[in-house]
């Protein structure tokens, strides 16, 4: 691994992790399709600014970027409240003419602008060390890790300082007008700060890749807890994962690093999908089957205090015959028979005879009266 | 320009061509992507063509095969696959469906990516074309393309027609559809395949990532004419095969100009001119309407004042100084302009300079907005 490698799995890093914070908030509240919306319109930006300035590296690229993202947010939520259309209509209509604009100016004068489209599509991190910052000589790293770093830091303050009125507005957004803080103004005061995130992120691993390490990470982490500072971090652990496994996917594979990245996003999430505590597939389909088991056992328990003392007890008593009485099959009445065993509520008189303990007969009445 | 287009289209054979096919993919989309809009699955569309590309990557990696057909079927089982994934994590989860398909578009898509450059590794691969299917390339459609589009374009289009009744009330009322015993779960199931279908066919002309657009905008369009299905899917449909027509002849014909792109400029201009110009639900109507409105009200506000003030009077022909009408406190902004425009209409006329009094026709017009009102002349 060169230092170069090394350089690029930082930023990967860096801009996992930042694009992951703001990322949980648009989960929470419904909007995760802005960051699609929002990560196409900022190349117009872009364009423009660059023509005006005619400099890939002018800081005001980044600015007007940014104004284009917040620009999109308010063309949507002007065309939803025109109510001619509905709200995903909106943003399906606003992004893809805005990016169709920038396109087509970037195709007319290719000759002149260093834009390529399909970077702006893929994301171009594994050039990213080339372009370095130095001052007076000294090499101090890759220019877009700085800037990656420095919006990083942005979004943390930002968090940091609005986290309550982020979470009530998120949650509970009449409450926040209630209070008294304005729930528009840090409406766009977020949506300025996705877009910032985006236009960053964008230059690293391109637009359509933004979504993917702005959604898939916070929906992870929204699938394993229900605090939201333990989703923050989830998620930001979950973004830089996905970097580190997708970068060195890549570099095993010797594939594009954007998509690398994406994809290992997309399986990170497949796995909180499966196996999240309480919420995954695989501890639902267990608890579901333990629970079927439970009350199985109790089933088991009364069955046999009915029949206890009584002229049937000793055929009812046999696990053979629970099969046709409560009509199980022959594995599952083992398994239940087993469990209850297990528990110390049956135990097996001449083998196959099943007889109440104490505790077992104490639960039979217990579950009956209740 | 035009005349020159217009003369290549009726004599040049590549022009037609692509013509037909950017025609017949704009009216298949717009007419499946009216289903998408009413059901608020506009961004579903965004989704599918986005997982399609790494159906179209592996359809070629298997087969070695650049044959639309093949690559549009891969692309069609993978965008298939994605609208899957979305239901699945939807049903499954608490994951909100606008999460829910943002994860697949990009995942999908990065997915895709990795496995072009597979693709592109091999050099013996005719990957070029490949390529074409992130932004679109209508000059590449050759008639063996627009077979492909028309042929799976009629597929869908007959399902629409088919299972029009079913299409409908899932569109609007899915529960009434389930109490009727319509098994709904397939008829949206029949809908979204029909719906992929319309999408894939359009990736080689208009682009992995614009396409969600044909499918929204020409529906979008479309809505704010009409109130009826049918011809909400009519229009739509004839919006995008005007936007793909119009956009794949400038770009086959200028120099560096991206298709797709260019038919989403296309069709967005018309959402505008729609949204601007329709009948009844047009910004432009409204806003007449309300100035109409607004207009009638202030000027029935003064007859009606000046009707009053009448009534108080002995004389009924008494004129009144402006000041006691705006006095009353119906007339923000002042009565003046309302009673010279009044004048000219010849309901009311001033005897003495800022002296008013209603005239024969004005007395009758009043009387009857009062009749209109249920109040008493």
């Amino acid at each position: 691994m060169t230092a170069i490698d090394l350089e690029v799995q930082l930023l990967a890093i860096v801009v996992a992790v930042t694009c992951a914070l703001p990322g949980v908030f648009l989960v929470l509240r419904r909007m995760a399709l802005m960051s699609d919306a929002i990560s196409h319109s900022i190349l117009l930006g872009i364009v423009l600014a660059f023509f005006v300035v005619e400099d890939l590296t002018h800081p005001f690229l980044v600015v007007a970027a940014a104004a284009t993202g917040v620009l999109t947010v308010a063309l949507v939520e002007a065309l939803y409240r025109s109510r001619r259309v509905k709200e995903d209509a909106a943003i399906a209509l606003v992004f893809p003419a805005l990016f169709s604009i920038a396109v087509i100016l970037i195709a007319r004068h290719a000759g002149g602008v260093h834009l390529d489209v399909d970077a702006v599509i893929l994301g171009e991190i594994a050039f990213a060390p080339f372009r370095r910052w130095e001052v007076a000589g000294f090499d101090l790293g890759p220019r877009s890790l700085y800037l990656m770093l420095a919006i990083l830091l942005v979004n943390v303050g930002f968090l940091l300082l609005f986290y309550k009125e982020m979470k009530i507005s998120t949650f509970d957004p009449a409450l926040a007008a209630a209070l008294g803080f304005s729930p528009v103004l840090l409406h766009y005061a977020f949506m300025s700060l996705v877009s910032v995130t985006a236009v960053g992120a964008f230059d690293a691993v391109g637009s359509i890749l933004v979504v993917a390490l702005m959604v898939a990470p916070p929906a992870a982490a929204y699938l394993c807890t229900d605090r939201l500072p333990r989703v923050l971090a989830l998620s930001a652990g979950f973004g830089a994962l996905s970097a580190v496994i997708g970068f060195w996917g890549a570099w095993a594979m010797d594939a594009s690093i954007a998509g690398s990245m994406a994809s290992a996003a997309g399986v990170v999430f497949l796995l909180a999908f499966l196996l999240a505590p309480d919420r995954g597939l695989v501890p639902q389909a267990r608890r579901r089957s333990r629970q079927k088991v439970e009350f199985a056992v109790r089933m088991l328990l009364i069955h046999l205090l009915n029949h206890e003392g009584g002229p049937k007890a000793r055929e009812e008593s046999q696990v053979v015959h629970l099969e046709e009485h409560l009509r199980w099959q022959p594995e599952f009445a083992e398994r239940v028979v087993r469990s209850a065993e297990k528990k110390g509520f049956v135990g097996r008189k001449r083998g196959e005879e099943l007889r109440l303990t104490d505790p077992g007969r104490h639960l039979a009445r217990r579950t009956m009266l209740s | 320009m035009i005349s020159g287009i217009l003369y290549d289209l009726l004599f040049d054979y590549t022009l037609r061509t692509v013509a037909v096919g950017a025609a017949a993919l704009g009216a298949v989309s717009g007419a499946l992507g009216s289903f998408a809009v009413l059901r608020r699955q506009s961004l579903l569309g965004d989704a599918i063509s986005h997982a399609a590309l790494p159906g179209i990557a592996l359809a070629f990696l298997l087969t070695g095969s650049r044959a639309t057909l093949v690559l549009v079927l891969g692309a069609a089982l993978a965008g298939w696959v994605g609208t899957l994934v979305v239901m699945a994590v939807v049903r499954w989860s608490r994951i909100p469906e606008d999460a829910a398909l943002g994860i697949v578009l990009s995942v999908f898509f990065g997915a895709g990516l990795v496995i072009l450059t597979f693709v592109q590794r091999d050099p013996s691969a005719a990957q070029a074309g490949l390529d074409t299917f992130l932004f679109g390339q209508a000059a590449t459609l050759l008639e063996r393309d627009v077979a492909v589009i028309l042929g799976l374009g009629a597929v869908a289009v007959a399902a629409t027609v088919l299972f029009w009744k079913e299409f409908k009330i899932l569109s609007f009322d899915p529960q009434f559809g389930r109490s009727m015993g319509i098994p709904m779960l397939r008829v949206d199931m029949i809908l979204t395949t029909a719906l992929v279908i319309a999408i894939v066919i359009g990736l080689q002309t208009v682009g992995v990532v614009l396409m969600s657009a044909m499918v929204v905008a020409p529906a979008a369009a479309a809505r704010q004419w009409t109130d009826r299905l049918g011809t909400m899917v009519f229009l739509a449909a004839f919006f995008g095969a005007v936007a793909g027509t119009v956009g794949a002849l400038v770009s086959a014909t200028a120099v560096r100009v991206p298709t797709g792109p260019t038919i989403v400029l296309v069709v967005s201009a018309l959402v505008l001119g729609s949204l601007l110009f329709a009948p009844e639900r047009g910004l432009v109507a409204a806003w007449r309407r309300e100035v109409r409105n607004r207009s009638r009200l202030r000027t029935e506000a003064v007859l009606l004042d000046l009707h009053a003030l009448a009534g108080q009077h002995e004389d009924g022909s008494h004129p009144h100084e402006i000041g006691a009408l705006e006095a009353m406190g119906h007339h923000p902004g002042g009565a003046e302009e309302t009673l010279r425009h009044l004048r000219k209409r010849g309901y009311v006329s001033e005897r003495d300079p800022g002296h008013w009094v209603l005239t024969e026709a004005g007395r009758e017009r009043a009387g009857r907005i009062l009749r209109d009102r249920g109040g008493v002349p």
